[in-house]
């Protein structure tokens, strides 16, 4: 047995990875839908989900549920290879495209195989991604082209001419973190942000700040999020291109569109923010123990909010999931080992967290753009400025050098 | 069979099954597919042989902003179903033996050169990025302006050609 | 260890149906995706000597090649708009007004 896992284990190490990610990222779709309404409910002065479970918690959960049982209805005259491949296709390259982010900088050896945190570690990771984020816009307009709606085709043609337009900034304002890594490959951009050892002043974001905003700009037209979500319009187009779509399928649009909210936020991290780097210079060991001291009053005051709650399943979930914190933050303390093992990660997914948060705070202020101004925005004003900072990067490295 | 060859045999496979349902599709629609079908398979062959830069390229341009125009027009004007007419006299009588010939003129012409061509490299030699922009920025820059000038032709042509007369 | 014999003569199997796509299909925009079609023969047979000899000048031509080819698509999909606006069809046998 142990023979044949060293034998294989350059295969079988990949799969249970693919899994636990595929799992989790699932998991963490579903959550961030809840994290999304309650976050608007209280922009809006609502309270958001709040029935199913204490504070709402279970309610990704009874979404799942509907999904799953609810009717599928096809309507007629669809074109029905395309409508079938069209939620497929999108769910598979928005999962696919997290292959290639490493999520921190330890290497390990399962069975004598050396692996790393991350799928796949390739050179050209960053253009990898790009090819990925490239395909994606089939799904979205075959999708409007098949349900042969006039709505969802329309949809689907806005969301085939914003992906083309808006993707050539996303390519063009990260060149300037190319010219400064001198590599494709994302774990070595990273590495390259660490070199000074100075913390948050090596990071990407001070020399590149035009690059990252029109960077995130053009990432959420890509991902088709408010303000950019006129292939979606619901006081348009009903729905755009996924009007016809219903329960599980409707659902694989759904996920997509998380997921690749996900990518987009790893994407900046590393990219801009450093990915896994602690924001602090590295002589000041002491903010090591950050994890912890925000974990046990976070846990404490779940505790707290548990005792106190209103439903009885509540009184006891919550107290339990308290207990729970409070358990990771003293273990945390207790084990430096574990402690300096998820520091990487740990930092990585916080800063992820901003950038998911960040989205769903925009949904919550912003009115969407007229297609006209989309258009003219994106060709008329990101595309020159990116151009240009690509010009003025090349030009400050030639004449001050990398550093 | 060594896991290289196998899968070429299985990009092969898939890059011509996609060029032949090019051919057999009547909707245009899954015409544009099948081609992509056949991109994808390519980008993959170009890893295949260590050529990682283009097969980027080759799924980014061509994959996700050429074959995105070509179903952007087919959903624009609602291309249906191709009309099956007469073929032209030329067609009928030159095209297939011309085809025959072209393709048969090329396999003789591997046929033969297979003396010639040096013993290929070992595969997972990568062309790095760098030595493959240092090239085309030293060696190969003439040809690099001349294209961006054609791609500027290029966009002042679509723009002309898409402006409605007054 | 794929010997390049095999990627040339897939790339000719490729240009030929790429010729014969253009050929049998009536559909304009389809005679441009055989023209793409052969373009990518094309590249497949460049990227092989390339890796062969040693020299990456033959992915640097796959580079130029792409770039033209995103070229043709522009101007050509502007034509074949134009063209389906004026005549109503997209059917090359439509478009015979220069015919004798």
């Amino acid at each position: 047995m142990n023979e044949f896992l060293t034998h294989y284990a350059f295969l079988i190490v990949p799969i249970i990875k693919i899994a636990i990610l595929v799992l989790l990222v699932l998991t963490v779709d579903a959550y961030l839908t809840w994290l999304e309404r309650k976050v608007i409910a209280h922009i809006q002065s609502r309270w958001g989900p709040y029935r199913v479970g204490p504070h709402g918690l279970l309610q990704p959960l009874a979404d799942g549920v509907k999904f799953i049982f609810k009717e599928d209805p096809m309507p007629a005259g669809v074109d029905k290879i395309a409508y079938f491949l069209a939620p497929f296709l999108t769910l598979m390259l928005a999962l696919t495209s997290l292959a290639v982010i490493p999520f921190g900088p330890q290497r390990f050896t399962i069975w004598g195989y050396e692996t790393h945190l991350g799928i796949a570690d390739v050179n050209i990771s960053l253009l990898v991604l790009f090819a990925i984020t490239a395909l994606a816009v089939y799904g979205v307009a075959l999708a409007g082209w098949a349900s042969n709606n006039k709505y969802s085709l329309l949809g689907g043609l806005r969301s085939s001419a914003q992906m083309i337009s808006y993707e050539l900034t996303l390519t063009l304002s990260v060149v300037g973190v190319l010219l400064l890594a001198g590599d494709f490959s994302l774990r070595s951009i990273v590495e390259q942000q660490a070199q000074s050892g100075k913390g948050l002043v090596s990071w990407n974001i001070f020399p590149q700040i035009i690059g990252f905003l029109c960077f995130f700009t053009a990432a959420i037209a890509e991902t088709n999020r408010v303000p950019f979500d006129l292939p979606e319009a619901e006081s348009e187009l009903v729905a755009g291109f996924h009007t016809e779509y219903a329960s599980m399928k409707f659902a694989m649009f759904f996920i997509a569109e998380y997921t690749s909210m996900i990518t987009v936020s790893c994407l900046c991290t590393i990219l801009f923010f450093g990915g896994w780097l602690s924001p602090f210079p590295v002589s000041w060991t002491f903010t090591q123990f950050l994890p912890s001291v925000l974990l046990i009053p976070f846990g404490l005051w779940v505790l707290y909010d548990g005792i106190r709650y209103e439903t009885i399943f509540g009184r006891l979930l919550l107290p339990g999931v308290g207990t729970a914190l409070l358990a990771l933050g003293g273990a945390l303390l207790a084990y430096p080992a574990i402690n300096g093992y998820i520091q990487g990660p740990f930092w990585f997914f916080a800063k992820v967290f901003v950038f998911l948060f960040v989205y769903i705070w925009m949904r919550g202020t912003l009115p969407r753009f007229r297609y006209d101004q989309l258009m003219s925005f994106g060709w008329k004003f990101l595309l020159p400025v990116s151009i240009a900072n690509v010009v003025l990067t090349a030009a400050a490295i030639l004449i001050w050098g990398k550093h | 069979m060594t896991a290289p060859l196998i899968i070429f045999f299985v990009l092969a496979a898939l890059a011509i099954f996609g060029a032949v349902s090019l051919i057999l599709q009547r909707h245009p629609i899954y015409s544009a597919l099948s081609l992509i079908v056949v991109m994808v398979a390519l980008a993959g062959l170009y890893l295949l042989m260590g050529a990682e830069f283009v097969a980027a390229v080759q799924i980014i341009v061509y994959g996700g902003a050429i074959m995105v125009l070509f179903v952007f027009v087919i959903m624009l004007l609602n291309a249906g179903l191709e009309e099956r007419t007469n073929f032209s006299g030329l067609a009928t009588y030159a095209g297939i033996p011309l085809a025959l010939a072209v393709s048969g003129f090329i396999a003789a012409a591997i046929a033969r050169s297979g003396g010639y061509l040096p013993a290929p490299a070992p595969s997972g030699a990568l062309t790095s990025t760098k030595t493959l922009s240092m090239l085309l920025f030293t060696e190969f820059v003439y040809p690099f302006e001349l294209t961006s000038f054609l791609i500027l032709v290029a966009i002042l042509g679509a723009i002309v050609l898409a402006q409605r007369e007054n | 260890m794929v010997p390049t014999n095999y990627y040339l003569i897939l790339s000719a199997i490729l240009f030929g149906l790429g010729i014969v796509a253009f050929v049998f299909k009536r559909n304009i925009i389809t005679l441009f995706m055989a023209i793409e079609l052969m373009l990518n023969a094309v590249n497949l047979a460049f990227v092989a000597f390339s890796q062969s000899l040693g020299k990456p000048d033959g992915e640097v031509f796959v580079l130029f090649v792409i770039v033209v080819a995103a070229a043709e698509a522009a101007v050509g999909l502007g034509i074949v708009i134009l063209t389906a606006r004026n005549r109503h069809s997209l059917n090359v046998e439509r478009v015979d007004l220069l015919k004798l």
